[in-house]
C-alpha cells in the first residue's frame, strides 16, 4: 500500500506542479497568441498545439535525447553542476510541462479573445495602466477560462503516461506515477490492485469533467 | 506659431496601409466642436489617437498648456486626462454601474463631489446597483457619460455616442448631452455621421473627408455655407439661431431669428429660451414678390448670393435674409424663368422650419 501512496504523492505532486508552472508561463503566452497581429503567432500558435497531436513517446524520446550527458539540455545542466535531468523528479516535470502545454494555453487563449477589446480601451481611458487592466478587466473576464486551464491542465497531467515512462522511468516515490503504477500492476498480474487503481482514476477523470461541464454551464447561465 | 493659451493644438499624421490620416487643427478648449463626416473619413480614428489608443500616430497634442504629445513625448492612454464615451458604452461587464462609476473615478483621484453631481446631473441613482447587460442601450450611454465624466477629464471625447440607438432612445438621451454641454466645463468633441446632431449641438464644426479637414470653423458658418458637401446633400439644410419670443397657444412658436421673425412648431419654450432652428434647403422657395395670399408662414425678404447647379437639373441658391444664411433648392425651369441671378432681391417662402433644441 505504501508503493500506492507514494504513487498518489508523486502524481500529485507532479500534476499540481506542472498546472502552476503551466498557469505561470500560459497566461502570457496566450494573451499573445489571442491579440497579437505578428506573423510569427501562427507556427508559434502550431508548436504549442503539437503534444496534443504528437505520439507521446516521441516527445519523450526527444526529450531524453536532449537530457541526457551528450543532449544540449543535458550538456547545459551538468555544466550548472546539476547532472543530468532524465529519470528524476525535475525532468519529469519539465516534460509533463511541454506535453500538458495546449491543455491549458487554449482555453486561455480563446478566454482572452473573447474579451472586446473596446472594453479594454476604456479602461485604459479611465486611467488604468496595462498591468491594472490585467488585473481588474483581463482576469475576472476570464475566470471560467482559467478554471477550466487549470482543471484540464491537472486531469491531463495525472493521465500521462508514454512521457512519463520515455524520461522518468519507474522510481519508486520518485517518478512512479498512477498510470506507471497501473502498468506495474497489470504486468505483475495484480489484477485486483490494478482493478481498484483503474476505477479510481476513472472516477477522478469523470469527476473532473463533471466539475468543469457545471463551471461552463453556470457561467453561461450568468452571461444570460 | 505658438497658440494661444486655454487652446486645443491638435497636428496628427499617421498611416496605416492605404489610409493617411493628416489633421491639423485649432480648437477652443472650451464648448462643443463636432467632427463630422462619412464613414471611413477617419473621424474615429482621430478620436480613438487624440485619446492615446493609437500608439502610431505621431504628432502634436496640447491641450490648456498641458502636452499630451509632441516629437519626445507621448503619453499612454491611462495618463491623458481624457473621457471617452464610445459607440457601444464599453462598460465593464463584470462591474455593476456603481463599479463602473468608480472604476475610473478612484483611479483618477476624484473628488466625491464630481460622484455625486453626476449621479444627480445624468439621474443615475435608480441605475447604480445594476449590471451592465441588464441595461437598455439609452441607459449604458448615460452610465458611459457618466463614468467618463467623474473622472473630472480635461477633455470629453464622444464616438458617435447616438448611433447604434433608436430615434426614441436618441430622444431620451439628447437632453443629457445638452446637459453636459451646458455643465461640463471642459471641451468636448462629438463625432457624427448625422447632420442632425451636428446642427442641433455644434459650436464648432470640423469636417473630415479621406483623413484630412476640409472645413472647421464655427458650426453655423460651416453648415450653411454652400460650396461644401454639406449641402449637396439631399437633405441639405442652413441652420439658424433664434430666440422664442412667444407662443399662440396652438403649438406654434414666435421666434426672433436675424432673418426676421419665424414661426414654427415646437413645445411651450419659456420666452428668451435660445434655439436652433433648421431650414431644409428644399422647403425654401423663391417669389420675386411678396404674397399673402399663400398658406406659408414664413415669408423673409433675402438677397440672392450665389446660384450653384447641383446634379439632376436642380440649383443650390445661397441666401442672405438679413443676418441668416439660408439654402433653397429650386429647379433649372425657374431659374430661367424667374431669370434668377446674384444680387438679386426675392423673397424666400419657408414651408417648414424644425426646432433643433
Amino acid at each position: 500500500m505504501t508503493t500506492l501512496l507514494a504513487a498518489i504523492l508523486v502524481t500529485l505532486k507532479l500534476a499540481g506542479l506542472t498546472t502552476l508552472i503551466l498557469l505561470l508561463l500560459g497566461m502570457p503566452l496566450a494573451w499573445w497568441l489571442a491579440r497579437t497581429g505578428s506573423r510569427w503567432r501562427m507556427p508559434v500558435g502550431a508548436l504549442v498545439a503539437l503534444p496534443m497531436v504528437l505520439p507521446p513517446t516521441v516527445l519523450g524520446f526527444y526529450l531524453l535525447l536532449g537530457m541526457g550527458p551528450d543532449g544540449p539540455l543535458g550538456q547545459l545542466t551538468t555544466a550548472l553542476g546539476l547532472g543530468t535531468l532524465a529519470f528524476t523528479f525535475p525532468g519529469l516535470l519539465l516534460a509533463s510541462v511541454l506535453y500538458s502545454l495546449p491543455f491549458v494555453v487554449h482555453p486561455l487563449q480563446s478566454g482572452f479573445a473573447a474579451i472586446d477589446a473596446v472594453v479594454l480601451d476604456a479602461a485604459a481611458t479611465l486611467r488604468a495602466s496595462p498591468f491594472d487592466r490585467f488585473v481588474s478587466v483581463v482576469l475576472p473576464l476570464s475566470k471560467p477560462a482559467l478554471l477550466t486551464a487549470t482543471l484540464f491542465g491537472f486531469a491531463h497531467t495525472v493521465g500521462e503516461f508514454g512521457v512519463v515512462l520515455m524520461v522518468g522511468g519507474n522510481i519508486d516515490g520518485q517518478t512512479r506515477v498512477l498510470s506507471v503504477l497501473l502498468y506495474d500492476q497489470v504486468e505483475a498480474m495484480a489484477y485486483a490492485d490494478a482493478h481498484r487503481l483503474a476505477a479510481g482514476l476513472l472516477a477522478f477523470s469523470f469527476g473532473m469533467l463533471l466539475v468543469m461541464q457545471w463551471l461552463g454551464r453556470r457561467t453561461a447561465l450568468a452571461h444570460d | 506659431m505658438t497658440e494661444p493659451a486655454g487652446d486645443i493644438e491638435l497636428r496628427l499624421h499617421w498611416r496605416r496601409g492605404n489610409f493617411t490620416l493628416d489633421v491639423a487643427l485649432s480648437l477652443p478648449a472650451q464648448g462643443v466642436s463636432v467632427m463630422f463626416g462619412p464613414s471611413g473619413s477617419g473621424k474615429s480614428s482621430l478620436l480613438r489617437a487624440i485619446a492615446g489608443l493609437e500608439p502610431a500616430a505621431r504628432g502634436v497634442l496640447r491641450i490648456g498648456g498641458e502636452t499630451w504629445q509632441d516629437a519626445r513625448l507621448c503619453l499612454p492612454p491611462h495618463r491623458r486626462r481624457v473621457g471617452v464615451v464610445f459607440q457601444h458604452a464599453a462598460l465593464l461587464p463584470h462591474l455593476s454601474v456603481h463599479d463602473n462609476l468608480r472604476y475610473g473615478w478612484r483611479r483618477a483621484g476624484a473628488p466625491a463631489e464630481a460622484m455625486r453631481e453626476w449621479i444627480d446631473k445624468l439621474a443615475l441613482g435608480p441605475l447604480l446597483a445594476r449590471a451592465p447587460a441588464t441595461l437598455s442601450g439609452g441607459e449604458r450611454q448615460r452610465v458611459a457619460l457618466g463614468r467618463a465624466l467623474v473622472c473630472r477629464p480635461r477633455w470629453l471625447l464622444l464616438d458617435e455616442p447616438l448611433s447604434a440607438l433608436d430615434a426614441e432612445r436618441r430622444a431620451e438621451i439628447l437632453p443629457y448631452l445638452e446637459a453636459v454641454k451646458r455643465e461640463a466645463r471642459i471641451p468636448l468633441l462629438y463625432v457624427t455621421h448625422a447632420v442632425e446632431e451636428a446642427a442641433r449641438l455644434a459650436d464648432q464644426l470640423v469636417l473630415l473627408e479621406a483623413g484630412r479637414v476640409r472645413a472647421a470653423g464655427p458650426a453655423l458658418e460651416v453648415l450653411n455655407r454652400a460650396d461644401l458637401p454639406l449641402a449637396l446633400r439631399e437633405d441639405a439644410a442652413s441652420v439658424i439661431e433664434a430666440s422664442v419670443l412667444g407662443h399662440d397657444g396652438h403649438g406654434l412658436l414666435r421666434l426672433d431669428t436675424p432673418a426676421g421673425m419665424l414661426h414654427a412648431h415646437g413645445p411651450a419654450h419659456p420666452v428668451g429660451t435660445c434655439v436652433r432652428l433648421r431650414v431644409p434647403a428644399r422647403d425654401v422657395s423663391i417669389a420675386l414678390s411678396a404674397h399673402t395670399d399663400t398658406s406659408v408662414l414664413n415669408i423673409v425678404p433675402a438677397v440672392l448670393q450665389s446660384l450653384s447647379p447641383l446634379p439632376g437639373g436642380q440649383f443650390q441658391l445661397q441666401l442672405l435674409a438679413g443676418g441668416a444664411c439660408l439654402l433653397a433648392r429650386v429647379s433649372h425651369q425657374s431659374v430661367l424663368r424667374l431669370q434668377l441671378r446674384e444680387g438679386l432681391a426675392v423673397w424666400a417662402q419657408i414651408k417648414s422650419v424644425a426646432l433643433l433644441v
